[in-house]
């Protein structure tokens, strides 16, 4: 019983790792690039939710769409103002773009009178209620984030499959050349492959909210989101979700097992082990460079 | 415009290549000499700052800059560094032997973190640096009775029997002394077959390969000198700041040291030093700064960061080649007057290469 409420909530942690993860995959898919900024533009997301919320006065039901659409707008506009300038310039180069970008979004969230540097509490209808199950007990916060990562991934699943953009982004990330040849807007889909990738990040933000409170440093928990893609596999969508879960369950089981210290660092000894015995991860592509 | 005639093959191989490079450098070492009585006493902390970090740069620089390898956790290889100092310093090992040793002991981490680089690359070995990192991190809060963990370790003065370097000034010209000896280190490390392999292998390991370059021994070595320079800063550091903790050595402080050669410029020896100046003097500049603005702003916790993030992507979007790149362009632009193009810099665009097909 104490085996299957720890498996919950590493579950319930490993979906936001996940969703975070997704938004690095997304733009690495598309753009070969690893966004450092994806922690803080999740931070954004969360603040921007409250915001919604305590000084708009919008109900949950508007506010989350609405943070959600701004973070993607948001997002597709920071792709057109500093990445776009430097695409086709070393990987390095954007990597050290993308920390900037994180550091100004994490000062200028500090740098807001009074609400930038406490601690707030997202006002959710479902907070503090629980579900028990047997002997399990169950939080509502942690149901929500498996149930909205689920949604999320049926979503996104049936978009990359179904639809003309979808394919689109497949393709552009696939070799952006001959998909530019195929007369896909490759530019455009960079802009929106960032937007996307802002708007799942606001998810995650949002669905975290309410379980570690919202405040400035929110972002750093992006870190350990880096050992769920690579477990996946960098180039994998359905990789960074199953990299998430592993993540968060070797985290929930080495902090109740292990002694004091190793809940932090597990994640990373995962990586470090995946990287030595299968550099590509779980799902990773296989493919070989002809010189 | 300066001309340079080739009348000897000994030319190739000295250190200054002209008359202008003596008279600036020698200029510059006599200034060096001579701050402790010219600097204000402040302004000689700090440039003992400069003088560290630019050893930590050079090592990163060398890792980053020269070989293409880009780590996310030097600042574990600075702490294994600091509290080696720390721990043998106190339990009474002469300043030379503990600052050796440290070097020695980060070269080994570095070795370690090396053997994963042989087999992944691009932003895989940054994940598995960023790794590295959190662990060492993490080990040396937990690792308390070697470490003192989180309530810190006390580290004393440097030194070698009853000669104790206490005062500012002494403690200056010893990191003096290891800077300029790191620096020429690595300028002749350049020079010979080692550091043109280092080179080859940045711009492509297939060629470099195919020249007959033994990937996995030049990549390790790599890391393992980077790491011994880190681990000497952090050495130096460990007296300087006196009092360590493992947050110093965090994923923050590996970011400022990436930031250091980035913004320094990356694949320049001047580009280590001018980093080093950046990140000390910037903080002052900033706090300089606060008088002329507005209260509200100038209060804030998170200005320093925001200017920092805005000076990064300044420069990444700008001047790629950092503040020596810029200053390239200065002295060309003064060496050629009135003949100067705009597009003589210009960086070419190319289509993006996978580096997924490896």
């Amino acid at each position: 019983m104490q085996l299957l409420q720890l498996l919950i909530s590493g579950v319930a942690q490993g979906c936001i790792y996940g969703l975070i993860a997704l938004g690095f995959v997304l733009i690495y898919k598309a753009t070969e690039t690893v966004s450092f900024a994806q922690g803080d533009l999740m931070m954004v997301g969360a603040f921007s939710g409250l915001a919604a919320m305590t000084l708009l006065g919008f109900p949950f039901w508007i506010a989350v769409p609405a943070a959600i659409v701004a973070m993607g707008v948001f997002g597709a506009f920071l792709e057109r103002l500093v990445i776009r300038p430097i695409l086709g310039q070393p990987a390095f180069s954007i990597v050290m773009l993308t920390i900037g970008v994180g550091y100004v979004l994490r000062g200028l969230i500090t740098m807001i009178p009074d609400v930038g540097t406490d601690t707030h509490t997202m006002p959710v209808p479902y907070a503090g209620e629980v579900l028990r199950l047997g002997g399990l007990v169950i939080a509502a916060e942690q149901m929500v984030v498996i149930g909205a990562t689920g949604i999320l991934c049926l979503g996104l699943f049936a978009m990359f499959k179904y639809s003309k953009l979808g394919i689109a982004m497949q393709a552009a990330s696939q070799n952006q050349l001959a998909a530019y040849y195929m007369g896909i807007p490759v530019k455009q889909i960079n802009g929106l492959v960032w937007g996307l990738a802002a708007a799942v990040a606001a998810v995650a933000g949002l669905l975290l909210a309410p379980i570690t409170f919202v405040h400035a440093n929110m972002g750093f928990i992006g870190l350990k989101a880096f050992p769920a893609a690579v477990v996946g596999g960098f180039g994998s969508l359905p990789g960074a979700i199953v990299g998430g879960l592993v993540i968060g369950i070797v985290e929930s089981f080495s902090g109740f097992y292990l002694p004091e210290g190793f809940k932090d660092i597990a994640p990373y000894i995962v990586v470090l082990l995946m990287l030595v015995l299968k550099p590509n991860g779980l799902f990773g592509e296989q493919l070989r460079k002809k010189v | 415009m300066r001309f340079i005639f080739k009348t000897d093959y000994n030319q190739d191989v000295k250190l200054a290549k002209h008359g202008g490079h003596v008279f600036w450098y020698s200029l510059l070492g006599l200034f060096l000499v001579a701050a402790p009585w010219v600097v204000p006493e402040y302004w000689l902390a700090q440039l003992t700052f400069v003088l560290i970090y630019a050893v930590v740069g050079l090592g990163l620089m060398l890792l980053a800059g020269f070989t293409g390898l880009f780590s996310l956790g030097h600042a574990a290889f600075l702490g294994v560094g600091a509290y080696t100092q720390g721990v043998l310093v106190n339990a009474g090992v002469p300043f030379p032997l503990a600052l050796v040793c440290a070097g020695l002991f980060s070269a080994m981490a570095g070795v370690i973190v090396g053997l994963p680089a042989l087999r992944v690359k691009g932003i895989y070995l940054g994940m598995a640096t960023l790794a590295f990192g959190f662990i060492v991190e993490e080990g040396m809060a937990r690792w308390e009775h070697v470490t003192g963990g989180n309530a810190g370790l006390m580290v004393g003065y440097p030194a070698i029997g009853s000669w104790t370097l206490d005062s500012t000034e002494s403690f200056y010209f010893l990191c003096l002394v290891v800077a300029v000896g790191a620096t020429l280190a690595i300028v002749n490390l350049l020079r010979s077959s080692t550091g043109r392999a280092f080179v080859a292998i940045r711009d492509s390991e297939i060629s470099a390969q195919s020249m007959g370059i033994h990937l996995a021994r030049y990549k390790t070595l790599s890391f393992a000198l980077s790491a011994a320079l880190a681990g000497i800063g952090g050495a130096l550091y460990a007296h300087k700041i006196q009092f360590l903790s493992p947050e110093q050595f965090s994923i923050i402080q590996s970011i400022d040291l990436l930031l250091m050669v980035v913004i320094g410029g990356l694949g320049s020896i001047h580009g280590a030093f001018l980093g080093a100046i950046f990140l000390i003097v910037m903080p002052q500049l900033i706090s300089l700064g606060k008088d002329f603005l507005p209260a509200a702003i100038a209060g804030a916790a998170g200005l320093q960061g925001t200017v920092y993030g805005m000076v990064l992507i300044a420069f990444v979007l700008f001047e790629p080649m950092g503040l020596y790149g810029r200053w390239l362009k200065v002295r060309t632009w003064f060496q050629l007057f009135p003949f100067y193009r705009r597009g003589l810099f210009k960086r070419q665009k190319s289509f993006q290469k996978s580096d997924r097909l490896k």
